[in-house]
């Protein structure tokens, strides 16, 4: 119907055209306004579902579909270009919206800002999972910080100032060192560019970055670390984690399930897109840091996650937990030592597969916790893990969901959590057995915390807590939103493929093209030896 | 005698010719005449005094803006030259910001029509300080003899004195006046005696003779234990502490929060924006009079610019702690002004930087281009950011009367319009995209990150902009949580304003903040081709 071209800068402002004509709106007319946000992000979704369509992986590269000079005397362009791995997460985030719209129904206050700013959010996520131009990258990357900061900061909990100014901070921190290191890339580029300026083009950087001899290992690392910091804060990984459970707790709950769904992804995309294809030696030089940190979110998380008794950042601390398969699914990159060759690479692009569906999964598996936690607490306004009990007789459908939800999220096999967990304690299992081990027993942790919390909450004999006359059963509204984050739990447990069959050309790709860049890169003296620590 | 006629002669040619570029200032030295006149002939007082200074702004303006134009198109009818026989000078670069100031003073105008101060009986007073301060930054900015650039600093300086304490009933505003004359007059007696030494070293005050003439004196010296040599470096630093306090820069930067606390918001703003695009244009202007080709002047100018980047990172990080404990917006804004003059400075300093290093080339001349281009387009922003700020705290000021932070609570409901203006802003003045203020800080971190591969200290001027760029958002965002989380307290003064002058006023300066950072590609060219022409003359 539309081509790519079209089709993907439709989604990108769809949402921001929608928002604009909220403007003009009623303040009073709030049922209007949400119905309309509710179409605009439906057609959002819609779309991105249409350009899937079309999209074939052929070769698995990047399909750049629009480059407009934007400001020429820096080589800036309005680049947007989509593979597989961008395209399933566009799909994704077009869910997570318009799932987290349904469930924004019960907001009150100031409806028509709250509208206007999830919808300029939306343009912002979009945007970044498009962008293959860095600067477009970083621009679109802080237009999400500054709806975010405000539907934390007035939509949210009582401690909503703090938890949102410390959300604001990190990720602004973050930010500027990946201006730094966006800054040394294109310094670097400039000599190669042909007109003597650098380039912001993430499809040339890659590409040089492959050749080996444009990026020297030094730059290499200081960019990675740069990044990886910039893109970890986001995902977020131990040590940078701790603005996320005072986000996620005071955010209302559709935005918390963007906020886990889709905000934390775009992490892991960063790392994915940018931070690697830039960097393949800074990447393999640190691999083993980052695993380790990677098997240390897994491992901190859980046991964070089980020492809550709040409900909700119980299930805040387990994104952490779960966020780190993802990196370590990315990272574990082994290199012989005897033969300086990737060792395994099989195994690697099945870390990475695994990193990639285990996004997915989360995204999907995530919003429904936070859903959950949001039902119930809607209704008794408390979210003290020990004084719940029995909720499966009073309301017997939202605990049956919730209990799929919960074992998605366990990764019980069937559901989506299962795939992305095994694919990547597997591979790890290649790369250091230690850590396997570790980061295996991190699935034991999980199920430990996620069946304690669902015993408390939902088993028992009677619930015990305040507001027990609140208790009702799911409304209408709860129930679609229920049943459309169950489907994909068990449609992506059962058949994998729906993320496999778009993501792993593109993943043999980069994993090809890192290697080369690894491989290409000049090593300074005795390095084979002394990466493998 | 014989001598004295082709002398004459050519004097008169150049005036006449030099009348011609100066008109702009001319225009405005007859707005002020009239506006003197006002009290004095009764036909003249009929007419407000704001309009017949809002007529001579925008015939100043449009009259630069066709200089600028005829400049810039290549076989216009103007060309690049000094005139008032080498006084000043009229290029690509001085125009640009002649008309830079006669926007702002057009801006500034209109914001003092909508707020009402000055009241109908001191308008002509204050229109005639305003333009007259002008007019002495105009001349700061194309000043090419330090005479001239100590007249023009002590021209904007003085009307700007009496600016401060215009508000003659308040108490705070006249102590306010007090303490920026006094620190006005030491810097300005400081930078004399600069401007001595320099003009008695090298016996001449021509900017562009003075690289040559330094050459001479400092190639016969030994190095820099020569105290002629001392002399040189200690003079180019006095004259730097004039332009330094004019710029608010650490450490002498101690008047501007009184300053700008004491004076009207209005006020506050004209001296934030307008005095540091002149005094700007002239440190770039006084900097590359040590271009040459001499490297004993070169090393000199270059380890100026290293200073200038430590005082310009030290001078951002003093500005944003301090602002982070203010609760008065505009002191607030006072020390968010000078956390901006050191973004500035670090820009200048990798100017010269780049400049002076041992390599010169052709790739260092590409980044001295790019310092002065990030510059321009800073200043550009600049202007609509910081001038939008204060604009909308003179308009709630005139609404709630009061300009303390604690009172700005919940106003994002009661003021819609004005709030989001102010979101504007202050997402510029952090440098967040899609603001123009992100591609402004883009372009200074851009000019210092490629200064670092000459002097390892740049990085940590680089550094300091990164991390202060964090810092400041801790109390920019002080101003956003007032005026949208917190609650608008019971029994609050209730805010309203009619939408059409003051709307339309908001986003009129408000919306270009926004708009040039969706879109800076036009203005970057300009800014390229000045700093090209301004390159290769000097």
């Amino acid at each position: 119907m539309f081509s790519p071209e079209v089709l993907s800068n439709l989604i990108i402002f769809v949402p921001t055209i929608f928002a604009f004509f909220l403007i003009f709106a009623d303040t009073k007319a709030t049922e209007f306004m949400r119905v309309w946000t509710l179409v605009g992000t439906a057609i959002t979704f819609a779309l991105s579902v249409a350009l899937l369509g079309t999209y074939s992986p052929a070769d698995g590269g990047i399909q750049q579909v629009v480059a407009k000079e934007w400001i020429s005397s820096w080589n800036i362009y309005y680049r947007l270009g989509y593979d597989g791995i961008s395209l399933t997460l566009v799909v994704l985030s077009g869910f997570v919206f318009l799932v987290s719209m349904l469930a924004s129904w019960g907001i009150e206050k100031h409806v028509k800002g709250y509208l206007i700013l999830f919808l300029i959010l939306e343009t912002g996520v979009m945007g970044v999972f498009f962008a293959i131009d860095l600067f477009l990258f970083y621009v679109f990357w802080e237009v999400m910080l500054l709806p975010m900061y405000f539907l934390i900061g007035i939509w949210g909990g009582p401690r909503r100032e703090y938890a949102a100014i410390k959300f604001f901070l990190y990720t602004l921190f973050g930010g500027v060192l990946m201006l730094i290191a966006m800054l040394m890339y294109f310094f670097a580029s400039a000599p190669h560019t042909g007109n003597g300026i650098g380039s912001f083009n993430l499809l040339d950087l890659a590409k040089w970055a492959a050749q080996g001899n444009v990026f020297s290992p030094g730059l290499q690392v200081a960019g990675f670390i740069l990044l990886f910091i910039g893109f970890a804060i986001k995902v977020p990984t131990f040590p940078f984690h701790t603005w996320l459970p005072d986000a996620h707790v005071e955010a209302p709950t559709p935005i918390s399930m963007i906020l886990a769904g889709v905000l934390l992804k775009l992490g892991g995309y960063g790392i994915i897109r940018v931070a690697y294809p830039l960097c393949p030696y800074g990447a393999q030089y640190a691999s083993y840091a980052l695993v380790a940190i990677g098997v240390v979110s897994i491992i901190y998380g859980a046991f964070a996650a089980l020492a809550q008794t709040d409900f909700k950042r119980m299930v805040a601390y387990s994104s952490v937990s779960h966020m780190g398969y993802v990196l370590v699914g990315i990272a574990v990159w082994k290199i012989s030592e005897v033969t300086g060759a990737v060792d395994g690479s099989d195994y690697w692009l099945m870390g990475m597969s695994g990193a990639m569906f285990q996004m997915i999964a989360h995204g999907v598996s995530s919003p429904g916790m936070f859903f959950c936690v949001g039902v119930i607490y809607d209704r008794v306004h408390h979210r003290d893990l020990n004084q719940f009990g029995g909720l499966v007789g009073l309301m017997p459908k939202y605990s049956g969901m919730a209990a799929v939800i919960f074992f998605a999220g366990l990764g019980l096999p069937g559901l989506c959590g299962f795939i992305g967990e095994v694919f990547v304690v597997l591979s790890v299992w290649n790369y250091s057995k230690v850590l396997a081990i570790v980061s295996a027993s991190g699935v034991i942790l999980t199920a430990g915390y996620i069946l304690w919390a669902l015993q408390r909450v939902y088993l028992g004999p009677e619930y015990k807590g305040p507001h027990p006359e609140a208790i009702t059963p799911m409304t209408s509204r709860e129930q679609a939103i229920g049943w459309a984050l169950i489907v994909p739990c068990f449609a992506l447990g059962v058949y994998p493929n729906f993320v496999f069959d778009y993501t792993d050309k593109p993943m043999a790709k980069l994993v090809r093209s890192l290697n080369e860049g690894y491989q290409n890169t000049p090593k300074p003296h005795s390095e084979v030896q002394t990466t493998q620590k | 005698m014989n001598d004295i006629g082709p002398l004459v002669d050519q004097l008169v040619e150049s005036t006449k010719t030099s009348v011609g570029l100066f008109a702009p200032e001319l225009v405005l030295s007859g707005t002020i005449v009239v506006l003197l006149l006002c009290r004095i002939l009764p036909l003249v007082w009929r007419v407000p005094a704001q309009w017949i200074a809002l007529l001579g702004a925008f015939t100043a303006f449009a009259w630069t803006l066709c200089q600028f134009d005829q400049l810039a198109t290549p076989g216009g009818t103007l060309e690049a030259k000094s005139f008032f026989t080498g006084l000043l000078m009229f290029d690509e670069f001085s125009t640009f910001f002649r008309m830079f100031l006669s926007l702002f003073l057009i801006l500034t105008i209109t914001l003092t029509v909508l707020t009402g101060i000055p009241d109908r009986e001191d308008a002509p007073d204050f229109y005639t300080l305003l333009i007259g301060a002008t007019i002495g930054l105009m001349i700061m900015a194309s000043a090419n003899h330090l005479l001239m650039l100590f007249l023009g600093v002590e021209m904007a300086s003085v009307p700007s004195y009496a600016m401060v304490g215009f508000m003659k009933g308040r108490k705070q505003s006249s102590e306010a006046a007090l303490k920026y004359v006094v620190y006005g007059a030491g810097a300005a007696g400081v930078m004399l005696y600069g401007i001595s030494l320099l003009a008695g070293l090298t016996g001449t005050g021509s900017l562009p003779e003075m690289s040559e003439r330094l050459a001479m004196i400092v190639e016969q010296g030994a190095g820099i234990s020569d105290p002629t040599v001392r002399t040189v470096v200690f003079a180019s630093m006095l004259v730097m502490v004039g332009l330094a306090f004019k710029l608010s820069v650490f450490p002498f930067h101690f008047w501007c929060p009184d300053a700008f606390e004491g004076a009207a918001a209005e006020v506050a703003g004209f001296l934030s924006v307008a005095s540091k695009a002149g005094a700007f244009a002239l440190l770039v202007r006084f900097g590359l009079a040590f271009s040459g080709h001499s490297k004993e002047v070169s090393s000199i100018a270059f380890a100026l610019g290293i200073g200038l980047g430590v005082l310009g990172a030290v001078t951002a990080t003093f500005g944003n702690l301090s602002a982070y404990g203010q609760s008065n917006m505009k002191r607030l804004l006072a020390y968010s002004t000078i956390a901006h003059a050191g973004y500035m400075l670090m820009a200048v300093s990798a100017l010269m930087v780049m400049r002076f290093s041992k390599h010169a080339g052709a790739e260092a001349d590409a980044a001295s281009l790019s310092c002065i281009e990030g510059l321009m387009y800073y200043l550009f922003v600049y202007l609509f950011m910081n001038l939008g700020a204060f604009a909308i705290v003179a308009l709630i000021r005139n609404q709630i009367f009061s300009e303390e932070l604690d009172d700005y609570n919940g106003l994002g409901t009661q003021c819609p319009l004005l709030c989001f203006g102010m979101t504007l802003c202050i997402f510029s003045l952090i440098g967040l995209p899609p603001m123009g203020g992100f591609f402004a800080k883009f372009a200074i971190f851009y000019s210092v990150f490629k200064a670092t591969s000459v002097h390892w200290v740049m990085w940590f001027v680089l550094g300091a902009g990164a991390i202060n760029t964090v810092f400041s958002l801790f109390y920019y965002i002080r101003i956003l949580k007032a005026m949208y989380i917190k609650p608008r307290p019971d029994g609050a003064r209730k805010v309203n304003y009619d939408l059409m002058p003051v709307g339309a006023f908001v986003l009129m300066i408000c919306l270009p903040v926004l708009g040039l950072g969706l879109f800076p590609s036009h203005f970057t060219e300009t800014f390229k081709h000045v700093a090209k022409v301004l390159l290769t003359r000097s």
